[in-house]
């Protein structure tokens, strides 16, 4: 682990003037405890996270702050490259705007400040070395709920200090790049794989789930979305024994309203689960907000693969671009 | 009890068993996991074992989807392994009643029988880890004595404090960590079911064989 706040060598660092409304330090995710109930958490929008920290020169699974509806502002101790993908925001740096989408170069003293926000719920600000948080079973991502990982396993709060790693000797990109998943605008379809669980709905809840849009409620966070909209009927009761509970999955609890689960979400539940949003647009899922609203539609695997290598080639295409 | 294999999305698959809390059914799947683990099928990033089924995810891109479920099939037909156990593997010392269980005197009363004996009876069962969830490290135990098997509290509890030991129905575990929880609390345990500052941040895995076995509130003291 790291050494205690306040002695040891003090290396460059971000200062947080203002956290915003919910900026998390996030890496790739917690992979390999859930069989011990360790949640994966990691980014909302995995294909934002990685373009971040491509278009800065880090590598896929380097830490970046993760930012919700209201963004923060940060001062800077050395000389960095930065990008921020995902939501649109208005950024200033020193009070000039600064790109989206696009890498710049900060100076030791520099201010970056988020300002209004127009598309998309969460970006993505990278900055070149990475995040250098100690880990926590080998990642750097922030569990909220069980206060593990990033900062002290809480959103930053103004007067955080967060410690940078070593520049990447690579050259950052040289060009802004478009957003790799479309950026919904307040409402997205989103694509599913029926299962795990459809033979505990009632025939016709496949069609159920496609007749209209979801909205998603307020009380919607990292671990899940509520939604609601039309009822989906149960045919072998609403609980089942305990299960594991994949990224995407829609699980429907008594109230026949689903619950899609996102990075937070816990890694087993009792509820059935009819449906599974694809790997390639859970991107899209986690640029929504409360309000928002979802239509799913259901596809085939190959759909699913196809999507997904086109994803995986786009970002490829920025990450290789020297080798 | 052959499992089905069943896809979750394009990322996962999971194998289930009988959908029934039943320790050779989760014995069953604990195997299945441990063997595709030593499997180790190439792009699999996490395989998770529950009361009766195991998930097991995994990248879609550097996977052979139709060689994970060829492995997934031959793991699934294994015959099943025997749950029966003699000896515990993890012994956990909680101080029972006062203020470390405060629903002890209502599990008794539940019970119809005095403190001592609802802490004779937790005390007396070896118990099978049947998974971890919820929170880092927490382990659902069971089975628990049906004449102290008392449901869940009406209204949960805000924040319960971690080492909490609690029953529900069927159910007994350790509170890994400060949460909102509904369970009986009937004691406390010095021992911290996760801390990942430790050597082996986790206290029990899913098949572990648990016993609990009382200590009085001055080595409660002197363990905490």
């Amino acid at each position: 682990m790291g050494v205690a706040e306040g002695s040891g060598p003090r290396g460059p660092a971000v200062s947080v003037i203002r956290a915003g409304m919910l900026t998390t330090v996030q890496d790739a995710g917690r992979w390999g405890f859930q069989a011990r109930g360790v949640p994966v958490a990691g980014p909302m929008d995995p294909v934002s996270h990685r373009l971040a920290n491509a278009l800065v020169g880090n590598g896929r699974g380097a830490a970046l702050l993760e930012v919700t509806l209201i963004g923060p502002e940060l001062e800077f101790e050395d000389e960095r490259v930065v990008a921020m993908t995902g939501a649109q925001f208005e950024l200033w740096l020193d009070g000039r705007p600064a790109p989206s989408q696009a890498p710049f170069i900060v100076c030791a003293g520099s201010r970056l400040k988020f300002g209004s926000r127009q598309h998309g719920a969460r970006a993505y600000l990278a900055v070149s070395g990475g995040i250098d948080v100690p880990e926590t079973l080998g990642s750097r991502s922030t569990h909220l709920v069980s206060a593990m990982g990033g900062v002290k396993g809480r959103a930053l709060v103004g007067g955080d200090r967060l410690p940078l790693g070593d520049p990447p000797s690579r050259a950052p990109a040289l060009a802004p790049h478009d957003p790799i998943a479309p950026l919904p605008d307040r409402h997205a379809t989103l694509r599913v794989l029926p299962g795990p669980q459809v033979d505990y709905f009632a025939a016709d809840a496949l069609d159920v789930l496609q007749s209209a849009p979801y909205t998603i409620a307020g009380n919607s966070d990292r671990m899940g979305f509520r939604l609601q909209g039309p009822q989906l009927t149960h045919a072998r009761g609403a609980d089942i024994i305990s299960d594991a509970t994949p990224l995407g999955v829609l699980q429907i609890p008594a109230s026949g309203q689903p619950i899609l689960l996102m990075a937070d979400r816990q890694t087993t539940g009792g509820y059935p689960k009819l449906a599974t949003v694809i790997a390639a647009d859970m991107a899209v899922a986690g640029q929504l907000a409360p309000n928002d609203t979802i239509t799913f539609a259901v596809c085939t695997r190959a759909d699913a693969l196809k999507a997904l290598i086109a994803q995986e080639r786009a970002l490829m295409a920025v990450e290789d671009r020297d080798s | 009890m052959a499992g089905r294999i069943l896809e979750a999305g394009d990322s996962a698959l999971i194998v289930e068993f009988d959908e029934r809390i039943d320790p050779e059914v989760n014995a069953r799947a604990i195997a299945c996991a441990e063997a595709i683990q030593a499997a180790q099928v190439a792009g699999v990033r996490d395989i998770v074992p529950t009361y009766r089924s195991v998930a097991v995810y995994f990248d879609p891109l550097h996977t052979d989807h139709d060689a994970l479920i060829g492995c997934l099939e031959r793991e699934a037909a294994l015959f099943t392994p025997s749950a029966a156990v003699e000896q515990a593997t993890v012994r956990i010392p909680v101080c029972y009643g006062g203020d470390l269980g405060p629903d002890l005197g209502g599990v008794a009363s539940f019970a119809r029988m005095t403190e001592s004996d609802v802490v004779r009876l937790h005390t007396a069962a070896i118990y099978r880890v049947f998974m971890l969830g919820f929170v880092p490290g927490f382990a659902y135990l069971g089975v628990v004595d049906e004449r102290i098997a008392m449901p869940r509290r009406a209204t949960p509890r805000v924040r319960v404090p971690t080492g909490s030991v609690g029953i529900a129905g069927g159910q007994t575990g350790v509170y890994s960590a400060e949460t909102p929880g509904g369970w009986q609390l009937i004691g406390r345990t010095p021992v911290k079911p996760f801390d990942a500052d430790r050597a082996d941040p986790f206290l029990m895995k899913a098949g572990d064989a648990v016993q609990f076995y009382p200590i009085d509130r001055a080595e409660y003291d002197r363990w905490a």
